[in-house]
């Protein structure tokens, strides 16, 4: 089976447990790529990870970023349309239904029971960033700075990664 | 579209998985044009951020194996990681009923971030007991 297409169903499987969209994703994306196939190592996926935090556009396209680096273009297109295309459909068809369906007891239980699971894959993500850069205590006073800065300031997110940037090219990192 | 069908029908791209800025292209490019609609409007609001992101990655496929790009991309990821860890904050602050569904959270991190357990196995047995709690809690009020 050619990688394109592999990427594709390793990729329309995860779309279905993406609650939380692509960032939740981060930690799975790390096992299937770096771990279970090897197409990516650590340095790669983090470097993946940081150009697409850094570019415009929704966080999903990381996948693209992914895909492309394994499989190139047809990786691209085979990641982005896997990780869009199956919610796409099923949004499709349901979204004339949901106001019959939206407020339903079970709907709400997996609303509250989902959340609690987002903020476990989120923070997953985080150490496992953290963990495949391999950082030093000097990247890791520049992580606890951004989590304060962002949760107490309304600086937006792009000065932050700009100074990250800056920080990395002065070799202070 | 009123701010109130909006609402409702946001509720829906957040409520199912996948990147929700598509799902709602999706439901916005429905409701105006149909089927054309709903393929051309996710189409269209991808197609641009796609191409840049693939402009950057012949960047980085180019020079990325210089010492000074990685110290840059380096930088850029310690802040990604500290945005996701705030992210991840938020998130557990609004979060409803903690007592009950933080421990949640906390196997989530366990067995995704130390176990390294396949996701979809995760999410399916977290929810169905994390889900099976929310639904007999709603019971009882």
């Amino acid at each position: 089976m050619s990688v394109a297409l592999e990427l594709f169903f390793e990729f329309a499987l995860l779309s279905f447990v993406a609650f939380g969209g692509a960032t939740a994703l981060l930690p799975e994306m790390h096992r299937v790529v770096v771990e279970n196939h090897h197409w990516l190592d650590n340095t790669t996926f983090t470097h993946l990870y940081a150009i697409a935090q850094a570019a415009p556009g929704p966080n999903v396209l990381v996948v693209a970023l992914i895909g492309w680096e394994i499989a190139g273009l047809a990786g691209a297109l085979a990641t982005t349309l896997a990780m869009c295309l199956p919610m796409s459909v099923l949004i499709y068809l349901l979204i004339d239904r949901w106001e019959s369906l939206s407020g339903k007891r079970w709907q709400k239980a997996i609303s509250i029971g989902v959340a609690p699971l987002a903020v476990g894959l989120v923070f997953s993500g985080a150490t496992l960033i953290a963990q495949a850069a391999g950082f030093g205590w000097a990247a890791w006073a520049l992580v606890a700075a951004t989590v304060v800065v962002n949760l107490r300031s309304k600086l937006h997110p792009l000065w932050l990664i700009g100074i990250g940037a800056a920080l990395g090219l002065l070799g202070l990192l | 579209m009123t701010a109130e069908e909006f609402n409702a029908q946001l509720g829906l791209c957040q409520f199912l998985p996948g990147p929700n800025v598509v799902n709602l292209a999706v439901v916005v490019g429905k409701r105006y044009q149909g089927l054309p609609g709903a393929i051309v409007a996710p189409l269209g609001m991808l197609a641009g951020p796609f191409v840049i992101v693939l402009m950057l990655a012949l960047v980085y496929d180019r020079y990325g194996s210089l010492p000074v790009v990685q110290s840059m991309l380096r930088g850029i990821a310690a802040v990604g990681c500290g945005l996701l860890f705030a992210m991840a904050w938020r998130m557990g602050m609004a979060l409803k009923d903690k007592p009950v569904f933080l421990p949640f959270t906390a196997l989530t991190v366990v067995t995704i971030a130390g176990l390294r357990w396949p996701m979809p196995l995760v999410m399916i047995a977290g929810l169905a007991v994390s889900g099976g709690i929310a639904y007999w809690r709603l019971g009882r009020k």
